[in-house]
């Protein structure tokens, strides 16, 4: 570290505060003001806004039926990405890598593609699976299991990118060391490999709540937006701002933004202990 | 890797097999289309610019993160994020409220091109910085040392060594960002005011064929944006593997 500084200083001054005030210019311009402003739009008459918001029986149904479909997309990614992330790293398989590809997929796809792509194949009347689902019972899109999917569609990598890296870095060692001690694979995996990528799951399961509770376009294609049945938060922001109720979306905005950062907050606090804990 | 199929894979087999079941007669039919048409151009083009943009103002950011040291700056390694994780939709809201008809800068951007422009480089901020950053941080100044201490100039350091270690993930945090402009949906539906010919985007288009009932159309216009987010992909990967290969046999 000691020659890093030395070339820090080296450095003309001028240069690094012409760069500095470009960088926070820019994110200042972009990200900091804007947010800003909507703090101040949501509390402009104290907190009668967010009152008269939360009062709104749509609101209310909106903001708990974002909770649960997030928290369930969560848990449903959790299994899922740590399940996908021991099988990419531990073992050898053919397509592997193209699975690893595969994985990424969703983080470049439309949201509004991936709605439509969810309803092709779901719907109820000429989706591919669609009839025969409904003729059991289940009916997927324009109701709660295909805001499940959309949402965990859309969230897929997060925990995958997290955990993949970390099980790498590990090596099998450890583990193997367990097994030849007589430890079952159950045994091996929640003594061993859980507790060593601790840290990263909590990093992505937050990075994926993060990203569920805010998801829109895919829910908004599936979900059929039927307030107070299938409206998601995010859908509600829309179509209050739309019908000229700017303080309750401002309001629901600013919750939304408001548990967007926390997440944020909560990663930046994980981060520094995890790489502490795993030099 | 069933659950993976059953989400992903098929569903999005589904989209290119609805969008072909037609054959190429409904390409020729959404292409000759000039709504989509110029939504797609509108899109790609605002993308490729704003890709640009992040490739040069990602690359400042993250040599900022990384290299300076001043207060402030693990609230502005926060702030990198929040496009991120903040919903898109808000993030429409966000930027309409600063820049948008009572903007307290005076600058209308609501409905214009330039929102389309705004809209996209806010959400793809994130990915250029968070791929060069740990690049930049596992990087020995040793080299740099060097090179300076034998009479290189500021310039010639930062274009002869550091640009070449920086440039795969600078490219590869550029295919991330472009593709996520392409597909870019909901910070634009309230921002950008989604007028035909002028600033409808290619996601909005989807979605509108998709409330009209027409799939096909929908699935087409789909396929296309899976396929030039593909592309750009590939040739940013080519791009990125060139650059790095020239720069071996300079060295």
């Amino acid at each position: 570290m000691a020659n890093h500084s030395a070339a820090v200083g080296r450095r003309s001054p001028a240069l690094t505060w012409g760069l500095r005030i470009l960088v926070v210019g820019y994110l200042l311009m972009l990200v900091l003001w804007p947010s800003w402003y909507v703090v101040q739009h949501t509390f402009a008459d104290g907190l009668t806004g967010i009152q008269t918001a939360l009062q709104d029986p749509d609101v209310q149904h909106a903001l708990l039926l974002t909770a649960q479909v997030s928290v369930l997309a969560v848990l449903i990614n959790l299994v899922f990405g740590v399940g996908v992330s021991l099988l990419l790293v531990r073992y050898d398989f053919p397509g592997r890598r193209a699975l690893s590809a595969l994985i990424d997929l969703p983080l470049s796809v439309s949201p509004v593609v991936v709605g439509l792509a969810l309803v092709l194949v779901y719907n109820g009347r000429y989706g591919w699976f669609g009839p025969w689902l409904e003729a059991h019972g289940i009916q997927i899109i324009f109701s709660w299991p295909g805001m499940v999917m959309a949402t965990c569609f859309v969230a897929l990598p997060l925990i995958v990118r997290e955990v993949v890296p970390v099980l790498e870095e590990l090596g099998d060692d450890q583990e193997q060391a367990a097994r030849s001690l007589g430890a079952s694979g159950w045994q091996t995996f929640s003594r061993i490999t859980v507790p060593g990528i601790r840290w990263a799951i909590v990093y992505g399961v937050v990075l994926s709540l993060a990203r569920s509770l805010g998801e829109f376009g895919a829910v908004k294609v599936v979900a059929g937006n039927v307030a107070g049945e299938t409206q998601t938060a995010t859908v509600l922001v829309q179509q209050k701002y739309q019908n000229f109720e700017q303080t309750t979306a401002y309001s629901v905005s600013f919750l939304l933004a408001f548990a967007a950062v926390l997440c944020l907050i909560v990663v930046a606090l994980l981060r520094p202990k995890a790489s502490k804990e795993s030099p | 890797m069933i659950w993976f199929s059953v989400l992903v894979l098929i569903p999005l087999a589904a989209i290119v097999v609805k969008a072909s079941g037609g054959g190429w007669h409904t390409y020729a039919d959404t292409f000759s289309n000039s709504q989509t048409l110029d939504a797609i151009k509108l899109t790609v083009g605002t993308s490729l610019l704003v890709t640009a943009l992040n490739m040069v103002m990602g690359t400042i950011i993250a040599w900022v993160l990384v290299r300076d040291r001043f207060p402030g700056k693990a609230l502005l390694d926060l702030v990198i994020d929040i496009p991120f994780a903040l919903p898109t939709i808000v993030a429409g809201l966000v930027l309409l409220s600063l820049y948008g008809a009572d903007s307290p800068l005076g600058l209308h951007f609501a409905n214009t091109r330039s929102a389309v422009f705004l809209a996209i480089a806010f959400v793809t901020l994130p990915f250029v910085v968070r791929t060069v950053q740990p690049v930049l941080e596992e990087m020995e100044t040793d080299v740099e040392d060097a090179a300076a201490s034998l009479g290189a100039s500021r310039a010639v350091t930062f274009r002869r060594i550091v640009l070449p270690t920086l440039v795969p993930a600078i490219f590869a945090g550029a295919s991330l960002s472009f593709a996520r402009g392409i597909s870019e949906y909901g910070s634009l539906v309230l921002l950008s005011g989604n007028l035909p010919h002028h600033t409808e985007v290619t996601s909005v288009r989807v979605m509108s064929y998709l409330e009209g009932g027409n799939t096909a159309a929908a699935a087409s216009v789909a396929t296309i944006l899976l396929v030039v987010a593909l592309l750009a992909i590939v040739a940013l990967d080519v791009i990125a593997r060139r650059v790095a290969r020239r720069d071996g046999r300079d060295g």
